[in-house]
This record gives C-alpha cells, structure tokens and sequence, in this order.
C-alpha cells in the first residue's frame, strides 16, 4: 500500500471525523490527493464503514455481549466460508472471524439478555449442522475497544502541564 | 541572623513557566500545551532493558564517565547519524543533557567571562551562566530569519571578554534550525575571536525536511565545540535523565572533574536503558525515532497552518516540537495573551518572553500533545482570537 494510503489510514483510525483540508495540511498533499486516495481505499473495501465507538457499560439499557468459540465442519468445496457465511448473516452477530488455534470461528453477539444469547447459541447457532460444538464467553467488562482505552479518565496524568 | 543565600543564587530569577505553571495545574478541563517534553512512552525493549538490569542486579555505580559499551555506542552513533567525531574516552554520561550544560559552563566559566546566549532559547542557559559566575550575553534573533544566529549579530555581541558561544539549535521555544550553510556563515566569526561553542543538540533527532547538521561536524570546529546531547527528546526518555557530553581532551578533564565530584555516575539503569535504545536503533533504522518524528510531523504541519490561518504569523518550524506564533498582530504581548487565553478558553501556551526579551511578542505552544488535544486546543484559540476583533 502506498504511504499516503497507510498515513491517512491512520489519522481515519484515530478519528475518523477529519477533513480531507485537515488531513491535507497534515501529510503536506492537495485536498484533492487526499480525496481520491480516500475514495480509493472506500472503493477497494479497505475502508469498511465509519463508526463510533460505543462503550456500552456506560449505556443505562443494559446489554450482553458474548465471544462464542465455534468448532465447525470445513467443507470440501469452499472450506470455512460457507459456513462462516450462515453465522454471520445472524443480525445477533457483531463480528465473526476465522480463527487459527484451539477452535475456528470467533463470533462476537449481542443480546438483550443472558437469556437471549443463550437462547441463541441452543436454538441457532448450535442447531446449525456443521457447527461440532460451541463455548461461550460472557464479556464482563471491556478495558480497552480498538486501541482506545475504555476509562476516560485513564489519561496519563504523569506528565507536568508546563515545562521548560 | 546573617543571610546565608549566595549572591549569585539569590540574584538569578526563577524560570517563568513555573509561575504559569502553578496556575495551570489547578485549572480543571484546562488543554496545555506548555508541555516540553514528547507525549510518547519510552519504547517498551527499552524500559524492559532497564528492568531486567535491576533484576540482574546491576545497582551499583557505574565508572564515572558511564559504562564503556555506551559511550562506544555513543560514538557509533554520533558518528553514523551526524557525521561527529565523539571519542568514548572523552564522553561523559550525564544526568540528562541538563548536566551537561551544566558541566561545560562551569568548565569554562571565569568571572567576568561573556556568554553569548541567542536568544529566544531554553531558559537554563542564562541562570546556567550567572551560576558558574560568567556573564550571559543576550543575541537577540527575529523570526525574519527563522530566529536563526547569523553572522553580523554574532560579530556586533562579541566583546574582547567573549569566551564563548551558546548555540541551541534545534531551537526550543522557536523550533528553528540552522543549516550547514547557516552554520559555515558563523565559522569565520568563531575563529576570528577564537571563541569556544558549547552546541547544545538534545533535539537533533527532531528535524523535519533535513538532518540535523552539528557544528562539531563541520571543518575545524570539533576542537573548539563542547557538544551536549541525550535521551530525552529522541527517545522519549525526559525521566530518565540521561545525556552526555562530549568535549575536546582539555576541556573534557574539566567536566570530568566536576562531574565526578558531584554527581559521581548517572544512574546505571538509566545508562542500560540508555543502550538499549542506541543498539536497538541500530539494528532495526531508528524506527522508533522515525514513527516519533512521523507523527509530530502531522502535528506540526497542522499548528502552523492553524496559525497563519488565524492571523497569527508563524514561521515554519523545521526542528523540536514546538511552534512559536506572533501575537504582534493582536496587539497585545505574548504574556498577556497566554493569560487572557488561559483565563476565556482555558487552553496554556507560554508566554515568549520566558525564552528572553527577544519572544516578547510570541508564545510557545507545544505540539507534543495528541491530535485530538491539539484539534481542539486551537479550535479554542481560534474561538478566542476571534473575540478579539
């Protein structure tokens, strides 16, 4: 990937809120140079979607999360994928991953209640018919989402505000 | 009671920033960006050799120069990256490049000895030279030419009781640099008063668009160029306290003395860590370094763009982390801005003239701080330069 690509990925990355003038004046390119390789990276998928990301302890509607460990049956013709497929397609799912390891697919969901993801993983996922045998994970508290550390008052308050 | 206090201690003032400084830290939601230092961690292989020293023990002194593999690797790396002879046997390990200035003015310094001090610059260089009973000399630099020293200032401040020549490139608070060709200018005048450099490179890693050129690199000048560097800007290592210096034979037994006296080593496992960084940095390009300097790059960019855009002039910075705008336009000094700003829109910048008479009319902001805290930092400055049409 081009340096511009993997610079702007990263500026996206920490806050996907700049401007491509904003981006622009930091990497020392034309807005317009920013604009396309943005376009680019949305056109080739490398740019998934832009989101928020949400803590939802601090949410009063309580909900569950769960990491769902699944051992499946590959199958001949198109491997993991298709099953992969009939996972993720659940609307429960919130990521799905093929795994290396001790099981093959990571599948992340969200409920209202414990009862509703368990009722998920018995009636469907479980039910699925190459899925061998699943684990599930509550997720109890979640200290750090995609880089950022969940506490905001986790900032570094070592540092002095005013130096020589 | 009689007065105990040093005449030479009582009359240096305190630093200006601390004065800032304590208002500051009790301001709740209050964005700095007075901070001197970068906002990274030190790199964890680093941190993690000086953990394992003192697992392994290693808590004694070290000889008073600083172990040997560092000062070697030291030498490697002045030499690899700046091109500057620094002979392990004349470098001394300091605590921080603070010693070190430190070290070389007391080595020098006789009474009635004139220390050029261009100024705007850091602002232990003054006391620095009262305390080792020279007299600094203010070269007052403008912003026309980057706040860079050039030759005709240099000849007009030299006296026939010039000893020698503070030169604090790249420049903390103005983030101004000097080039080989801006350096060669300055030669003649050096030599012609057969003047002494103390080059004080703590932000050499810190350059953007160029490498950073040492004076001591430069033909005939190693011999008389007392050379101070460290740990703390390029490796995000400011706690560690971890310099060096490095001076021709004669007056390399001077600051060797004093600082075996005084300080006897700098901390061992500050020196591990020390190493850690140059050996790592060897074998994988200074990427560390490079990331760092990537990233305060964007940031630099932003500030200076930020600026202007509002009506607050503001010279490219090619070095350090800093950006130094003019409030000239506003009307107002760089003290009363820093104030007013403080107190409406809770954001700190210090005021020029903590660096000399010559940042009257500036403030100093770090951009050693996150994106998003810079993002809005001066989304606050432009809500309040704007009040003030």
């Amino acid at each position: 990937m081009k340096k511009l690509e993997t610079d702007i990925l990263k500026i996206l990355e920490e806050d996907c809120r700049y401007t491509p003038a904003k981006i622009a004046v930091m990497l020392d390119k034309t807005e317009e140079e920013v604009c396309a390789a943005i376009e680019g990276l949305e056109a080739r998928g490398v740019i998934v979607k832009y989101t928020a990301i949400v803590n939802g302890e601090r949410l009063s509607d309580e909900t569950v999360q769960a990491l769902i460990e699944v051992k499946v049956t590959p199958q001949k013709t198109n491997g993991f994928d298709a099953i992969a497929e009939e996972i993720y397609r659940f609307e429960e799912v919130k990521s799905c991953y093929l795994m290396s390891g001790g099981y093959d697919l990571a599948v992340f969901i969200e409920g209202k209640s414990l009862r509703d993801v368990a009722r998920f993983v018995t009636e469907r996922l479980s039910t699925l018919d190459d899925v061998l045998s699943t684990a599930t994970h509550f997720i109890l508290k979640k200290y750090k989402i995609e880089g950022t550390i969940a506490d905001k008052n986790d900032v570094n308050n070592m540092r002095l505000s005013v130096q020589p | 009671m009689r007065k105990f206090v040093n005449s030479r201690a009582e009359s240096i003032k305190p630093s200006g920033i601390r004065k800032f400084f304590d208002i500051v830290s009790e301001m709740k939601d209050a964005i700095s960006l007075g901070v001197g230092e970068p906002d990274f961690v030190t790199p964890w292989n680093i941190r993690n050799a000086a953990v394992k020293s003192i697992q392994r023990g290693y808590t004694q002194y070290t000889s008073n120069r600083g172990l040997l593999p560092l000062r070697e690797n030291i030498e490697r790396y002045m030499s690899e990256r700046f091109g500057v002879s620094c002979p392990a046997e004349h470098t001394v390990v300091t605590v921080g490049a603070s010693e070190g200035i430190d070290l070389a003015l007391r080595a020098v310094c006789d009474i009635g000895d004139e220390i050029l001090v261009p100024e705007p610059s850091y602002v232990s260089y003054y006391p620095g030279v009262q305390l080792a009973g020279g007299t600094p000399v203010a070269v007052k630099c403008v912003k026309e030419n980057g706040f860079i020293l050039t030759p005709e200032r240099l000849e007009e401040s030299i006296t026939p009781r010039t000893k020698a020549l503070i030169l604090p490139y790249p420049n903390n608070p103005t983030g101004g640099i000097m080039t080989k060709e801006q350096l060669e200018a300055i030669i003649p005048v050096i030599e012609k008063h057969d003047l002494l450099v103390i080059s004080d490179e703590i932000y050499a890693e810190l350059t953007y668009g160029g490498t950073h050129v040492s004076i001591a690199a430069l033909k005939g000048m190693r011999e008389r160029t007392v050379l101070i560097s460290g740990f703390s800007k390029a490796f995000a290592m400011t706690g560690w306290r971890i310099g060096f210096v490095n001076a021709p034979p004669e007056i390399d037994d001077a600051i060797f003395k004093i600082h075996q006296y005084v300080i006897m080593c700098a901390p061992t496992a500050s020196q591990y860590a020390a190493l850690e960084g140059l050996k790592e940095s060897f074998s994988d390009g200074f990427s560390a370094v490079e990331s760092m300097r990537d990233e305060y790059n964007k940031r630099r960019r932003f500030m200076v763009d930020f600026f202007n855009s509002v009506g607050m002039s503001c010279f490219e910075p090619r070095g350090a982390f800093y950006v130094f705008p003019s409030v000239e336009e506003l009307g107002v000094t760089g003290e009363q801005f820093a104030n007013s700003l403080l107190r409406a829109e809770k954001v700190a910048v210090v005021p020029g003239d903590a660096f000399g008479e010559a940042g009257k009319y500036h403030v100093r902001c770090s951009y050693a701080t996150s994106m998003a805290n810079l993002d809005e930092a001066t989304s606050r400055i432009a809500k309040y330069v704007k009040n003030l049409h």
